[in-house]
């Protein structure tokens, strides 16, 4: 029986120096579900994404990953490549990182370079074309040929990276990573950016994900239409704190919630420095 | 409109103003260095001034600083107006490629017909423009270097300049792989070069064993150098990446030199053994090649022999990196190039790439090396000096990153213009250093900066330079 959750954080602390980013936060993230993380500018969500992905290692706690066949993976001691390797957890940045100069293509030939390095025989085999090889490159190809279409970019496929438009750029990210057949797929603020029109494409693609594959999603975002409309589950963080976490129903009447967004209203801050006697 | 011309007359008082600055400099500078002249005729030391001299030297400056200023502030207008030339030029010379290819024909005639001692140099012209005009660049290139040495066979002069213009355009190649894919900055090629020398040399010598068996040895011995010298490095990027690799050839060529049980030091390495026609040495006597294949001994076979033996080194060089480019570690490569991050994120171990491409680039400059060591029968570590390194690299990034045609071009440039420019000695660098500046102006990027990619789904597109990365270390 596999684990129910996708991923579970516990007691995940991240010290920069003197600085507290995170604060024995835990959470869980429910297997095929989209989980959204949350929270004013500077609550820590990308530091938490940095951890879970290995970008960062975490001053302590623990972060599990399990995948539906029953292995379990402990990501606090393993470095980036390798959570993204073994584990398949992919991510995308918050300022896009493609392979600029690279065509839209070579971009999702790039990801899954593992599969096609086993495929050529680390080389031997693919340096003279052996048809083992040639085979896992025509199906790389399709595989990328597949998420081109649900992104949309099929006919900017043998397009620089680097010249796509910002929101194409966006999506292109996101079938980058889900060409690494990831089963969790980390983004951070894919709609920052996008236009209206964009964000709902967004959304449509998101669900797609959700429905016709086997990756679960977590992702930080402020766009409130995204968040509210397709998250199962929302966390939400302030000052490396988990201060509240639901349904989106629950979450948009939270008063913690509407606290940490819009502040305090002026009596409760009288109320609270009296406390402290100020 | 108004405003250009309005701003025009600010453009020269700017650079007026900035002349006026930089001959002030230059008189500071110069007013004791070339203002005076300490003259002791006398027994009296006592200065003599010389103000023609210094007149000169400070106008040359604030004349020299007066047009680069206004150039400068018109850089966008002068750049377009030089690349739209380039590329009229290059459209003219495609429509009137009859009356062009005519007109060559016709001076070689005429040169054949003047100074018939040179007329395979007239020919090979020719046979250039000729491949060049109907076949395009690369096959023409190499068809050239295919027929070179039947044209040039009774002038070993031209085939030995060859021969260094071949082994340079591998070593290019080789790096390419290391700067140009994989975008790490490497100041230490001609390390690997000296490896792949000395190491084919001390074990030619030691074992007797056959060139065919010990240049794959030199290779190797190359490519474990290279990985020996990518584990420290793999954390460092950028200038970084550059003053280590730049101190590990400096290594390298200091235990060449004091290493002198091994590699005798100073005195260098001599009477290495030739390479052979696949066993059959080229001598004189009766188990030479000349006997052997039932022609006259003539020492001329042994060039012809190298010439091709590095064309083919060479070739597989550039085959390997093309295939290389369409495998998941070239790709891999390109990308570490464009963004590490990305890579890191995508599965892709960043240390083993990086290891891969050093080992390979190290692998050619080895069989290079080991082919250096037998045209020349002796080595020593003058041969590997930091400004060998400097030729590979400054023949990459002049050749266009990554462009194994670019490379090959600049690689034949560079080389055959030492030559050419033989009689001035002393003005060599200057010339170098000025083609160089001017290259780094008007092709920033190099002569062939565009990127072919390596997969396509319906159509090949060229890839501006302007999309591609050129690495961070």
């Amino acid at each position: 029986m596999a684990h129910e959750a996708i991923l579970a954080l516990n007691g995940l602390t991240m010290r920069f120096g003197g600085l507290l980013a995170i604060d024995d936060l835990s959470f869980e993230a429910k297997r095929g579900d989209i989980t959204a993380l949350i929270g004013p500018n500077g609550a820590g969500k990308t530091t938490v994404f940095n951890c879970i992905t290995g970008f960062y290692e975490p001053t302590s706690g623990a972060i599990r990953v399990n995948h539906a066949g029953g292995k379990s993976f402990a990501l606090e001691k393993l470095p980036d490549f390798k959570i993204a390797k073994r584990v398949h957890v992919a991510r995308t940045f918050q300022n896009i990182r493609l392979f600029p100069g690279m065509t839209a293509l070579e971009n999702l030939m790039v990801a899954q370079h593992n599969v096609l390095m086993r495929a050529s025989g680390f080389t031997i085999f693919g340096l003279f074309g052996l048809p083992g090889y040639r085979r896992a490159e025509r199906e790389a190809v399709e595989l990328a040929r597949y998420w081109l279409e649900k992104t949309a970019l099929t006919d900017r496929a043998d397009d620089p990276a680097g010249s796509l438009p910002y929101g194409a750029q966006r999506r292109l990210e996101i079938a980058r990573a889900m060409c690494t057949k990831p089963v969790l797929l980390c983004l951070d603020e894919p709609a920052a950016g996008l236009n209206p029109r964009e964000s709902d494409e967004l959304n449509v693609l998101l669900r797609a994900i959700q429905k016709e594959t086997d990756t679960s999603i977590l992702l930080i975002e402020h766009d409130m239409n995204v968040v509210m409309e397709i998250s199962n589950r929302i966390v939400v963080l302030d000052h490396g704190k988990k201060i509240s976490e639901g349904t989106p129903e629950f979450i948009r009447n939270d008063p913690k919630v509407i606290a940490a967004y819009l502040g305090v209203e002026e009596d409760a801050v009288d109320a609270a420095e009296a406390e402290v006697g100020a | 409109m108004s405003a250009s011309s309005a701003a025009k007359p600010s453009v020269v008082t700017h650079a007026l103003k900035d002349a006026l600055i930089a001959g002030i400099v230059a008189f500071g500078l110069f007013v004791l260095l070339l203002g005076f002249l300490a003259d002791d005729t006398l027994g009296k030391l006592r200065p003599l001034p010389r103000p023609v001299l210094l007149a000169a030297a400070v106008g040359i400056v604030f004349v020299g600083r007066f047009l680069v200023s206004l150039l400068y502030y018109n850089a966008a207008a002068l750049r377009l107006l030089l690349g739209e030339l380039f590329v009229s030029i290059l459209a003219l010379a495609k429509r009137f490629r009859f009356a062009l290819l005519a007109a060559m024909v016709a001076l070689a005639i005429a040169w054949v017909l003047y100074s018939p001692g040179d007329w395979p140099l007239a020919t090979m012209i020719v046979v250039a423009i000729l491949f060049a005009v109907w076949l395009g660049l690369t096959p023409a290139l190499l068809a050239l270097a295919v027929l070179f040495p039947i044209a040039f066979y009774s002038n070993p002069y031209y085939l030995g300049i060859a021969i260094i213009i071949l082994t340079y355009v591998m070593l290019g190649w080789g790096l390419n792989i290391v700067v140009g894919l994989a975008g790490l900055l490497d100041l230490g090629y001609v390390a690997f070069y000296a490896v792949g020398a000395y190491s084919y040399a001390i074990i030619a010598q030691a074992y007797g064993w056959s060139f065919w068996v010990c240049l794959p040895l030199a290779g190797l011995f190359a490519a474990f150098f290279g990985v020996l010298l990518g584990f420290p490095v793999l954390r460092l990027r950028g200038d970084y990446l550059a003053i280590v690799t730049l101190a590990f050839g400096e290594i390298v060529r200091i235990v060449l030199l004091n290493w002198v049980s091994l590699t005798n030091g100073p005195n260098g390495i001599g009477s290495i053994p030739r390479a052979s026609f696949f066993g059959v040495p080229f001598t004189a006597d009766d188990d030479g090649f000349a006997a052997r294949f039932g022609f006259e001994f003539d020492p001329t076979h042994r060039t012809v022999f190298l010439f091709y033996l590095i064309l083919a080194l060479a070739l597989i060089t550039n085959w390997v990196t093309i295939r290389l480019r369409k495998l998941p570690v070239g790709r891999a490569w390109e990308a570490l190039r464009e963004d590490e991050i990305a890579v890191r994120s995508l599965g892709i171990n960043p240390t083993n790439t990086k290891l891969t491409a050093f080992a390979i680039g190290a692998m050619f400059g080895g069989f290079a090396g080991a082919f250096f060591a037998t045209r020349q029968g002796f080595i020593s570590p003058d041969s590997f000096t930091f400004p060998e390194s400097a030729l590979i690299l400054a023949i990459v990034v002049l050749g266009g990153m990554g462009s194994q045609i670019g490379v090959a071009i600049a690689a034949i440039v560079m080389t055959a213009s030492f030559e050419l420019f033989r009689e001035f000695e002393q003005f060599r660098l200057v010339i170098f250093g000025f083609a160089m500046v001017g290259i780094m102006i008007w092709r920033p990027r190099g002569l062939i900066s565009s990127r072919e990619p390596s997969v396509y789904l319906k159509e090949r597109k060229t890839i501006s330079a302007e999309h591609v990365a050129e690495g961070h270390g």
